[in-house]
């Protein structure tokens, strides 16, 4: 439990990061094949965890340029670690940050960015005073369905991190495992607790951003 | 402080395309929704660009396509009300205010939004986000936002049409007041009558991305060039007519109404005889007489009989319908005095009495 946990504030945290610029250049673009962008970030929704963990593990491995840069680097191979276990999750849950982010910066009244370039702040100032703060609920819902997502994600982790006790093995396959033995006991643990979890995260989103449907990525 | 513009910009099938020079104090761009003036406001701010043209504030080029100038607009020193006001809904009235000051420290900006609320009158609501302020301490702030950052222009978008008469004279005061001391060119958008006469001493009257008519209030509205334009500026009464006849030597022609033998006399115009014109009279400018009048100087005597009589707070609008066989209703505007002392009713034949030069010939579009 406590390695999903960890793994999956890392993942929410990280893609934060990753999501806001992308999300902000996806809703303020005017580039033409912007669609295509719009469409590769939204592919872990619709591909099967599998296809992508098969992939992730073939360019993780080492006869990849990734898996060898990594190698060398750090001495050991890249695959069945923690590590790939923190890049494939970022992947796979990088729609559920990129959308709920992007819907809301589009939501934002062009003439607040327009009075505020006249009020003589810059487009990072902007930013930071105006697109922000008026993303807040976006921001909230994208950290909070992305801490769940991972944390709940099993068929990319079985593929990229295998089922390594302490340093792969994450709740969701625990589960699996526990049922694989006929461990019922354990996995009913297992499972309840994910399921109060899970709920509790998305009264969260629903209670903060009191509107309705906010969890479903929209556009 | 003068700014010189002149710029072409293409909207889809649209094109703004002006040519002209406002100095100090306010000058009314005057024009129907979609003839440009929001676009041109725009412009002239730096959040839409010109295919063409030059903006100059002074000696300072703000935009010059040919010389590749283009001054981003933070840099351009313009305050921008807009008619959807824009404040922030994050900040609170003070924070609004302050956004565009920033720079300065924060015991100076304290001092410049407590001076500008002052006197907006706004300083008990300077905690409050917009949500909680009425519609008039809306506009107040948002003109407070852009006023206080010391703009060398302003550009106002109808920033006072939502709201009632009494809040708008007050605020153009303020406005004005304002002023007197900065004497800056304030840009202000409108397509209410009653703000240009309130507010200009100078009118655009923009049509279709055009100005086709520019100077003292009192002249531009007196002139409109056609009946969307008259409509616009109050005249109640767009009367379909044919040119009958010309007197150029007494600056005067003969127009009949249509499908009626009566005979109007106007200013002349550039209408050649035959042409279908329409004679825009605005509902104050028709004296009512019970009999034919004898002994006036009116050219224009029209027997008719009311129609209908409607009283609204201190004034009364009587349908005046014209002795014809094809009937054409008059709107004539009198007093409720006049009206009792007169004994006007229903059914009561009366004159009209109208002068050459209240009967205004536009083009029919």
């Amino acid at each position: 439990m406590q390695l999903s946990l960890r793994l999956a504030a890392l993942v929410a945290a990280i893609l934060i990061v990753i999501a806001v610029p992308i999300a902000y250049w996806l809703t303020f673009s005017s580039w033409r094949w912007k669609f295509v962008v719009e469409a590769t970030v939204a592919l872990p929704i619709v591909l099967p965890p599998t296809v992508l963990g098969f992939y992730l593990l073939v360019a993780l491995g080492t006869r990849s340029p990734i898996g060898r840069f990594w190698e060398a680097w750090t001495g050991h191979g890249l695959a069945f670690t923690f590590e790939a276990l923190v890049i494939a999750s970022i992947l796979y849950s990088l729609p559920f940050a990129v959308q709920p982010i992007a819907s809301s910066f589009a939501q934002i009244d062009r003439t607040l960015l327009d009075a505020s370039a006249i009020l003589g702040a810059g487009s990072w100032r902007t930013f930071w005073r105006v697109v922000v703060p008026l993303s807040r609920d976006g921001l909230v819902v994208a950290a909070v369905l992305t801490f769940a997502h991972t944390l709940g994600e099993f068929g990319v982790v079985l593929m990229v991190g295998g089922n390594l006790p302490g340093i792969t093995r994450t709740v969701s396959i625990a589960i699996y495992d526990d049922v694989q033995s006929l461990d019922f006991a354990a996995a009913h643990q297992t499972a309840l607790g994910l399921l109060a979890f899970s709920f509790a995260t998305l009264s969260f989103v629903y209670a903060v951003t009191r509107k309705p449907w906010a969890v479903v990525p929209s556009r | 402080m003068t700014l010189a513009v002149a710029l072409q910009k293409r909207l889809g099938a649209f094109t703004l395309d002006v040519d002209f020079t406002a100095g100090s104090g306010v000058t009314i761009v005057f024009g129907e929704s979609g003839s440009g003036k929001t676009t041109l406001l725009r412009c002239v701010a730096g959040i839409a660009r010109p295919e063409a043209g030059r903006i100059a504030l002074g000696d300072r080029v703000l935009l010059d396509t040919r010389r590749g100038v283009d001054v981003v607009p933070a840099r351009r020193r313009i305050g921008f009300v807009f008619q959807q006001l824009a404040l922030f809904p994050h900040l609170t009235a003070a924070g609004n205010i302050g956004y565009g000051i920033a720079h300065l420290s924060a015991a100076e900006r304290h001092d410049r939004i407590l001076a500008v609320a002052g006197s907006f009158r706004i300083d008990h609501v300077l905690d409050r986000r917009p949500a909680g302020l009425s519609g008039g301490e809306r506009q107040r702030v948002g003109l407070a936002r852009s006023l206080v950052t010391d703009p060398e222009i302003l550009l106002l978008d109808e920033p006072l049409s939502a709201l009632d008469y009494a809040t708008q004279s007050r605020i153009i005061d303020d406005l004005r007041r304002w002023n007197d001391s900065r004497h800056i060119p304030i840009l202000y958008v409108t397509h209410s009558q009653r703000e240009v006469f309130a507010l200009g001493n100078r009118v655009l009257l923009l049509e279709a991305g055009r100005i086709v008519s520019e100077g003292r209030p009192n002249d531009v509205m007196d002139m409109p060039a056609h009946d969307r334009v008259a409509e616009l500026m109050g005249f109640e009464n767009l009367l379909e007519a044919v040119v009958l006849g010309r007197r150029p030597d007494s600056g005067v022609m003969t127009v009949r109404l249509g499908g009626t033998a009566i005979d109007l006399e106007t200013p002349l115009v550039t209408a050649e005889v035959g042409e279908p014109v329409r004679v825009a009279i605005r509902a104050g400018d028709i004296l009512v007489a019970t009999e034919r009048p004898r002994g006036v100087s009116a050219r224009n005597l029209l027997p008719a009989t009311i129609a209908a009589l409607h009283r609204r707070g201190a004034l009364v609008t009587l349908a005046a319908r014209l002795a014809s066989n094809h009937p054409v209703d008059i709107e004539v505007h009198v007093t409720p005095a006049a009206c009792a002392e007169l004994g006007l009713q229903p059914g009561r034949t009366i004159w009209l009495v109208i002068k050459t030069h209240s009967c205004r010939p536009v083009r029919a579009l």
